[in-house]
């Protein structure tokens, strides 16, 4: 079974537009100085929206599994 | 690093790209590559066009066989390559302005060959590499640098001008539903003719500004807000039906392919010597 | 085509013919007068041999095909006339930028604009040089002869995939409508260039560098798995847009180069009667038919004159024009214009001697007896 393994944010790529934040079901992200940053990672229900919606690649699921 | 799709399918040592913060596009350029990899199409075989303008920049950080090419003319060059080796899966990458105005001829015949190219076009709505002027898809009404007091042209309905021209596969989609993206552009990958695929991104640099239309988000939830699938929409009733847009598959035909039908021209000829 | 044999042929067919022996697979193009007899051609010739053809929306639509053809590997050409050519710039300009080997015939007419379609003209020359924007160098072949358009075809082909570069082949419409017997070669007798293909592997290829030993990068088709990028910005080694300003001096600095610095390779001309002439007339294509009659006729008068006729009209014969201007009394430039090429003639040679022109623009032909009376009036060929 596929299991989280993290939510990864490439900090270089973030441009920080907040459409992941504003996006996220379950309030896991926020902006902090420009840059999307894991609020609390123990809510997110990894449906992977943020990285559906992510125009600049900056944040991904990676998977055990 | 970025994901193991971006990795794969991006020329990652040109991220980030000169999309601004907010831009839509780069949404629909990973939903593209999702197709592609869902699809497992192998990327020696893949071959990406693009003309001018904001959104035509993708094909330059993609790992394919890409084309930047000139204004207007993607179709044009896809043409070209496509009837040259017909074993590539030629995909389109273009804008309103790139596809509609300047290169609207070559997007009605090549509609019309029905030849097996992939279209897909960022349509946000406005010049955004110029600086906001308004472009065919620009709502009557709306501002843009060159509409100072409100745009008095009569916007294009790209999706009913493909199919009127000869799309076999036509849909249309947003940047607020991405899954139905990488859907449709697999479905017209898939397709065997001219497919065509519009995407409604967001410009908050221009369009959302000079509109008064708020922030990425704020657009990006306007678009979910206005879009309505097919099947919905033709249970609406005739004036809940104002100023939504439809999205979803709209149109299928059946009709020869355009390689195909030259191949059998050569084919003809054979054992004539 | 039956080789070793004498055919009758149409200067339009004799570009075809000499096309598809070349190695030309792809054409694209759009009917306009008086080149349309070479789209029709290819047509039906094409796809007999397995090559394709395909009538485009528009003129611009044909070049651009043509370039994405040629990205995919195959030999590439259109046939248009001004009106077609004026539109052909934006393509031109990129099959230069992007280095994109390509063949485009210019069957010329009278102009401005759509001017005189059925009637000729040389008014194209200029524009053959610095129609498209931005600085870069051309070539641009001229034959006078359906035989020569037979050899000048082939070469145009060989230029384009040796240089990287598209290759205009300017043409009369008198010579492109009129048939000419012609002795068709012997393929082994022909040579044929083909583009250099890359000797590494996909991960080492740099798609715009020039390996040493090399003119041009080398160049793999779409779907050879080496995955690289075109574009018509000013691009690094790698293909990718740069705006470094070092990285753009030296990409156009290169494009002009290849070209300028390999004259002598691309330089083709012909010189009749020259040894002893102190009067010189410069003219191409059909007007240096006429002008060979009319050296015939002076000479018989005693007149020691001669013909240097450029095949290649771009780049300009610069040294051999130099060399001929220092030893005459005067040039005389004979075209069908109001004096492109003798604009160039004069910049070269002006230095050293008297440059004079002449030329008509009213859709018919330099006759031969108008340029022995212009010479006897001018007695030096003076400018007119």
């Amino acid at each position: 079974m596929k299991t989280l393994e993290k939510l990864n944010v490439e900090e270089n790529l973030c441009k920080g537009c907040g459409i992941c934040v504003a996006f996220c079901p379950k309030n896991v992200l926020e902006i902090k100085s420009g840059k999307v940053h894991i609020k609390n990672l123990e809510d997110c229900i990894e449906c992977g929206l943020c990285e559906l919606r992510c125009p600049d690649y900056a944040i991904y699921l990676v998977f055990r599994g | 690093m970025p994901s193991q799709l971006i990795e794969k399918y991006f020329r990652t040592n040109s991220l980030p790209h000169i999309w601004c913060p907010g831009c839509g596009n780069g949404i629909v350029l990973r939903a593209i590559v999702k197709a592609i990899d869902n699809i497992g199409i192998d990327q020696n075989n893949v071959c990406v066009v693009s003309g001018i303008g904001c959104s035509s920049r993708a094909s330059g950080y993609l790992d394919f066989n890409t084309v930047h090419t000139t204004h207007g003319r993607a179709l044009a060059f896809a043409t070209g390559i496509k009837l040259a080796n017909p074993n590539l899966h030629v995909i389109v990458i273009t804008g309103d302005g790139d596809c509609a105005a300047i290169g609207g001829n070559h997007l009605i015949h090549a509609a019309r060959r029905n030849i097996d190219i992939t279209t897909i076009v960022f349509n946000n709505n406005i010049y955004g590499m110029t600086g906001g002027q308004y472009s065919p898809t620009t709502p009557t009404g709306d501002k843009g640098t060159t509409a100072p007091y409100g745009n008095i042209d009569a916007n294009f309905d790209l999706c009913e001008l493909a199919k009127a021209a000869g799309a076999t596969y036509v849909s249309r989609s947003t940047v607020y539903g991405a899954n139905m993206i990488i859907k449709q552009v697999e479905a017209g990958i898939k397709n065997r003719g001219f497919s065509f695929i519009e995407t409604l991104t967001t410009c908050p640099t221009y369009y959302g500004r000079k509109n008064k239309k708020g922030d990425p988000v704020d657009l990006i939830r306007h678009l979910k807000e206005i879009s309505v699938n097919k099947t919905e929409y033709e249970k609406l009733p005739e004036e809940k039906r104002m100023g939504k847009i439809v999205i979803g598959e709209l149109y299928r035909g059946e009709r020869p392919e355009y390689t195909d039908e030259y191949i059998k021209i050569i084919e003809s000829f054979k054992g004539e010597i | 085509m039956p080789e070793g044999r004498i055919k009758l042929m149409q200067g339009n067919e004799a570009c075809v013919e000499a096309a598809i022996i070349a190695g030309m697979e792809f054409f694209a193009g759009y009917p306009i007068t008086p080149s349309t007899e070479i789209a029709e051609l290819s047509a039906a010739k094409l796809p007999r041999i397995g090559g394709k053809f395909i009538q485009m929306e528009d003129e611009i639509g044909s070049i651009s095909a043509v370039i994405g053809a040629s990205l995919a590997g195959k030999k590439s050409m259109t046939a248009t006339s001004g009106p077609g050519f004026s539109l052909k710039q934006e393509g031109i300009g990129y099959a230069i930028m992007a280095e994109v080997p390509c063949v485009i015939v210019n069957v010329q007419r009278g102009g401005p604009s759509t001017g005189m379609p059925t009637s000729p003209a040389q008014g194209d020359i200029m524009q053959a040089r610095w129609g498209t924007h931005g600085d870069h160098s051309i070539i641009a072949l001229y034959p006078s002869t359906v035989r020569e358009i037979f050899d000048t075809t082939i070469r145009a082909f060989n230029l384009a995939e040796k240089y990287r570069t598209p290759v205009i082949l300017l043409m009369d419409e008198v010579i492109g409508h009129m048939r000419e017997k012609i002795l068709v070669p012997n393929k082994n007798d022909i040579k044929i260039y083909n583009r250099k293909k890359p000797t590494s592997g996909p991960k080492d290829y740099r798609p715009y560098q020039v390996k040493e030993g090399d003119i041009v990068p080398q160049m793999a088709s779409f779907g050879e798995g080496y995955r690289f990028h075109v574009t018509g910005l000013v691009h690094n080694e790698m293909g990718f847009p740069s705006n470094d300003n070092k990285v753009a001096q030296n990409l156009i600095n290169r494009l002009i180069n290849k070209i300028e610095n390999n004259i002598e390779d691309i330089v083709e001309y012909e010189e009749y009667r020259l040894e002893d002439a102190e009067e010189i007339i410069v003219a191409y294509g059909v007007t240096a038919r006429s002008a060979k009659s009319a050296i015939d006729i002076l000479r018989d008068e005693g007149l020691k004159i001669g013909l240097f006729r450029p095949i290649t009209i771009w780049p300009v014969a610069q040294r051999q024009l130099e060399e001929i201007a220092k030893k005459v009394n005067s040039i005389l430039v004979v075209e069908m214009n109001m004096g492109q090429y003798a604009l160039e003639i004069d910049r070269i040679a002006g230095k050293y001697t008297r440059v004079g022109k002449y030329g008509r623009v009213d859709g018919e032909l330099v006759t031969p007896e108008e340029i022995v009376s212009f010479v006897r009036e001018g007695k030096d060929c003076q400018a007119n």
